[in-house]
């Protein structure tokens, strides 16, 4: 594997850590969703990349469900139902961007020195993707802590298992069963969390968060 | 004999599955929970029977050793008794219209599916498919906590969901970090998931990796364990799920979690070069003792006071076990066992007095010894078991605990011992309100069904007062095998 090929798939593995920053800064629930298709089709072209310099021809069916799925499938139903629920205006914030944005910041630079520092004996192409998989993985969770409304906190734990499947595909060899298992996990994932956004909109006419903690103060 | 192992294993993974897709297909309350019962009932049977066929060497895909087997047949046992009593419970429900038939098909498919998880993550010898069986237990039970569908139980839901993902993100992070260090030396592909050669191998994998594995590991499963300050979930879905799936999730799907841990600890411990991950596990348990001993004092609702008792019973097992030794991982296994037993027996008993009273309000349950004496009493010895009085079994293992810690780290011992009591105090005052003073609310009889109450007490009684010597041994050996 020449220089090249490691230069991609750095190149892909850190876009994807660039549009998690992007993610975390979209105050719109329509951009959001924008933003989120875009990062699973860096992470299907990274799967993809990987496929073909690991030989591993399973990894294609990883890279087609992202794209199919991931980047089609759930944004636009995940748009369907910010349009039906009328929440499409402003992403309730917990706290400020710019303090977000830091802690993404310090985030990535801890895992990226802490698993640089971890894996120095294992093969390099794991090493960047695991560094960068790793950073995505807790921007995905600061998303979750920030945002208040269900559907946000829905992209952003879609957003932390787009890196659990980077990491997984730079793995080498990691078997079929795992990553078959990965894709299902958020179909089930995805079910589940539908029927819940219908039912919470269905008894609270909301799906921010915040209005069940209200609720529950009132009445208790 | 190998054959039949795997019938067994087959029996004990296929029929809870098969019977989840007829449950979903067949109508009518009354048959689907009788099949119910009746698939427990069979997998009981199936587990029991592995305590006495031969074990092969374990298979790419599945395993059953010492270990393994106390979790199974525990698991199958309090799943087939929480059965019994989901149909008494369920039937009640359905009575006074807070489910419909609909939800119920739906609550018995799930139930299934839920057993069909927890068994497959305890008979897989493989750490994959080990992660994907959690997650498969913990959505089928997230589904069933937000079965009432009122606000809190959508919320608890909820959060369980949120929360039960991260984690469960997060072991699945360490399962890819643990596949990394395993494989250069297993190679490429299946061989460096399964966990015996995993086991066999594990002292040369690189130990950095497998360090920050373990930390990623037991964060993960750690939230599934309910411990502190992951355990935000724990309380809320004990407290708005159907009482079953609140005695399930306390007696049984905690444990699977920690059997995971186990597991992975026992990988950690091969390795001669990895950090020694007792400390962390210690840690983490005594925070939880403390935290939740002291969140039991100011409960109003009771289930929310036991699920608290939950975490603590928790931290006290993962202290246990994190303090290692052949004493304290049996007393630690002991204590599992009697927890998942008395605890459930508890949620059986106040699944009934809520219903009686209409409330799971703490202040609306008073004198019960005299209105309903039979689940006054049946409560009240749950009650002093749990909080770890003689002559049940509890007081043996924590006896065990305290003691062996005395002898080589006694600080440790009298936070231990702290948080035993604090936990004792809170229980005993809330106990006193329970059973005397003047009956309050609904005073009308009870339709309970007692047999799964008092067949989980008299087993923790009997355990309390003589051990049969070949458990003893049985555990010893388990003990051993986790170093």
């Amino acid at each position: 594997m020449g220089t090249l090929a490691f230069d991609i798939a750095h190149l892909l593995a850190g876009g994807l850590l660039l549009v998690s920053f992007m993610m975390i800064y979209q105050d719109r629930m329509f951009a959001l969703l924008h933003v989120f298709a875009f990062h699973a089709v860096v992470l299907s072209l990274s799967v993809a990349w990987q496929a073909y310099n690991q030989g591993a021809p399973h990894l294609y069916v990883t890279a087609a469900i992202a794209l199919v799925f991931k980047a089609a499938i759930i944004p636009i139903a995940l748009r369907r139902i910010v349009k039906q629920l009328g929440v499409h205006r402003e992403v309730e914030t917990v706290v400020g961007v710019g303090v977000t944005m830091l802690a993404g910041i310090g985030l990535s630079a801890l895992s990226i020195v802490l698993m640089l520092r971890v894996t120095a004996h294992a093969d390099a192409f794991a090493r960047e993707d695991l560094a960068f998989a790793l950073s995505v993985v807790l921007l995905g969770l600061l998303m979750m802590v920030t945002r208040r409304n269900a559907v946000s906190q829905v992209v952003g734990f879609m957003s932390l298992e787009n890196g659990l499947i980077l990491a997984a595909a730079g793995a080498k060899g990691m078997p079929l069963v795992v990553e078959i298992s990965v894709a299902f996990s958020v179909l089930i994932a995805f079910i589940v969390i539908g029927v819940f956004l219908f039912r919470i909109r269905e008894r609270f006419d909301s799906v921010d968060v915040t209005a069940i903690d209200d609720y529950r103060e009132v009445h208790r | 004999m190998s054959g039949v192992l795997q019938n067994l294993v087959a029996i004990i993974i296929g029929v809870p599955i098969v019977s989840a897709g007829l449950l979903a297909l067949l109508p009518g309350y009354w048959l689907s929970a009788r099949l119910n019962i009746l698939a427990c009932l069979v997998t009981l049977l199936a587990a029991l029977s592995l305590l006495l066929t031969a074990r092969p060497p374990a298979g790419p895909y599945f395993l059953i050793d010492d270990l393994n087997i106390v979790f199974i047949v525990l698991n199958t046992f309090v799943g087939f008794s929480a059965a019994t009593f989901s149909a008494s419970y369920t039937n009640h429900e359905l009575a006074i219209g807070r489910l419909t038939p609909t939800y119920l098909r739906f609550y018995h498919a799930m139930y299934q599916v839920m057993m069909f998880g927890m068994n497959l993550a305890l008979v897989s010898n493989n750490i994959g498919l080990m992660w994907v069986a959690v997650e498969l237990a913990t959505l089928s039970t997230v589904l069933m906590v937000g079965i009432y569908r009122t606000h809190e139980a959508l919320e608890a839901a909820w959060k369980y969901f949120i929360l039960g993902s991260v984690g469960i993100a997060l072991a699945l992070f360490g399962t890819i970090l643990v596949y990394l260090a395993a494989q250069p030396v297993l190679g490429e592909g299946q061989g460096a998931m399964i966990w015996t050669s995993l086991l066999t191998q594990a002292n040369s994998f690189d130990p950095a990796l497998l360090n920050l594995a373990f930390v990623f590991l037991l964060l993960g499963y750690g939230t599934k364990v309910g411990l502190a300050p992951l355990h935000a979930w724990l309380p809320d879905a004990h407290a708005e799920g159907p009482t079953p799936i609140s005695a399930v999730l306390s007696g049984l799907l905690l444990n699977v979690a920690l059997y995971a841990v186990l597991r992975f600890k026992m990988l950690m411990t091969a390795n001669d070069r990895a950090l020694d991950p007792g400390p962390m596990m210690v840690v983490m348990g005594l925070l939880s003792l403390i935290f939740a001993a002291l969140m039991l004092y100011r409960r109003r609702d009771i289930k929310r006071l036991f699920a608290y008792s939950s975490i603590e019973h928790m931290g006290i097992i993962v202290f246990a076990f994190g303090m290692g030794g052949p004493l304290a991982n049996f007393a630690g296994l002991l204590h599992m066992v009697m927890h998942s037993l008395i605890k459930s027996s508890i949620f059986f008993s106040v699944g009934h007095i809520a219903q009686i009273k209409g409330s799971q309000q703490i202040s609306a349950i008073r004198g019960l010894t005299q209105s309903h004496p039979v689940l006054g009493w049946g409560l009240a010895s749950g009650v002093f078991a749990i909080a770890g009085m003689p002559p049940f079994g509890m007081f043996m293992s924590e006896f065990l605990i305290v003691t062996s810690t005395f002898e080589r780290q006694p600080i440790l011992a009298l936070l231990l011992v702290l948080g035993i009591l604090l936990a004792l105090g809170a229980l005993v005052l809330r106990l006193i309100g329970f059973i005397f003073g003047e009956p309050t609310g609904e005073l009308k009889p009870s339709e309970a069904y007692y047999v799964p109450l008092f067949l989980h007490m008299s087993l923790v009684l009997m355990a309390g007062i003589y051990l049969p010597g070949q458990m003893v041994v049985w555990f010893q050996t388990v003990a051993a095998l986790l170093g």
